[in-house]
């Protein structure tokens, strides 16, 4: 792969290869995830879900995406 | 007569708040919260796990639509993260109702109180409807009224131990003084403990552990259900006077003789 075609992210902590120019939804899309059922935070900013479309990921970005899961 | 639970001003059949937690899979977690008869549940926010695509989702086997979520901020041990965690949880689905905790430490997971109070001012400004987990402290649970709570939800013991009611004069006195409902969160272990919760007069009691660590959760949870209605009867009811001395139940005169 051409290394000026991808961008390395911090994704829930760990690193992330995206290709540049990924928005949030196709990033949900490659990660088989459902919009309608996690929030998103890109550099400690929650992103709403009508700006996934828009929002582009840049290089070095912290993205955490979030669920819910059984708790007390 | 009917005995409606209002939270918020939202009225709700079952004075029991299941939480989702420490169940061995998904189907048990759904099955328990069933027979409970819940119409609230505790959850939890926390990251997706990347690398395990397509996992199942609590939210496919609990519809969000059709029993009330409350998320909850356990595991926060900071006013920062509590925050963080319930503004991630209200964009997920715009739940505004959400359970606030705050803890002081992992060996008793007893609330920091400063910190919880200073989170539930900064949520009740931005419009979320807070329910507070707190210690059973008269002062400090008035506090956390003052700050805008919806609910005080005081521990009955600490998280998980299945103590049962260990100040009942104060869970009490908590009631008594508070104007939002009281619920007992933390600490019950069986069904008896549900019961004393709301013979106190307490409006509702959340329980997690003592149904999903029962051996048999769902049989549990169901046990807890009715516990919760006997206890919330018995205290409408308003019990008898105790007495030093017996009192015959059956008339003394006109005996057989």
């Amino acid at each position: 792969m051409n290394n000026s075609n991808v961008a390395k992210i911090q994704l829930n902590g760990d690193p992330y290869e995206i290709n540049v120019r990924t928005n949030l939804n196709e990033l949900l899309n490659k990660l088989k995830i459902q919009k309608n059922k996690v929030a998103i935070e890109v550099n400690g900013e929650i992103v709403q879900k009508d700006k996934y479309e828009s929002l582009i990921l840049n290089k070095d970005d912290k993205v955490e995406i979030v669920h819910f899961i059984g708790g007390g | 007569m009917e005995d409606i639970f209002t939270i918020a001003n939202k009225n709700y059949n079952s004075r029991l708040i299941v939480g989702t937690g420490k169940y061995k899979n998904f189907e048990d977690t759904a099955n328990a919260v069933k027979a409970s008869g819940a119409d609230i549940v505790t959850v939890a926010v926390r990251r997706v796990n990347i690398l395990d695509k397509g996992q199942p989702l609590l939210m496919d086997y609990l519809n969000p639509k059709s029993i009330t979520y409350l998320p909850n901020t356990a595991g926060c041990y900071t006013s920062e993260d509590a925050l963080r965690t319930l503004r991630l949880a209200r964009e997920m689905g715009g739940w505004r109702l959400v359970k606030l905790e705050v803890l002081g430490d992992k060996k008793t997971l007893y609330p920091n109180m400063i910190e919880t109070i200073k989170s539930t001012e900064v949520l009740v400004k931005e419009g979320f409807e807070v329910m507070v987990y707190c210690t059973d402290d008269p002062i400090l649970s008035k506090k956390v009224e003052d700050a805008g709570a919806c609910a005080i939800m005081p521990l009955g013991a600490p998280i998980g131990s299945g103590l049962g009611i260990q100040n009942k004069t104060n869970i009490k006195l908590i009631k008594e003084q508070s104007s939002v409902p009281v619920i007992v969160d933390a600490g019950v272990g069986t069904a008896s403990d549900a019961t004393i919760a709301m013979e106190l007069g307490c409006d509702g009691v959340l329980i997690n552990t003592a149904i999903a660590e029962a051996k048999n959760p769902v049989l549990m949870a169901e046990s807890m259900k009715y516990a919760v209605i006997a206890g919330r009867k018995a205290f409408k009811a308003v019990r008898m006077k105790k007495k030093k001395f017996a009192s015959a139940s059956s008339p003394e005169n006109y005996l057989i003789k």
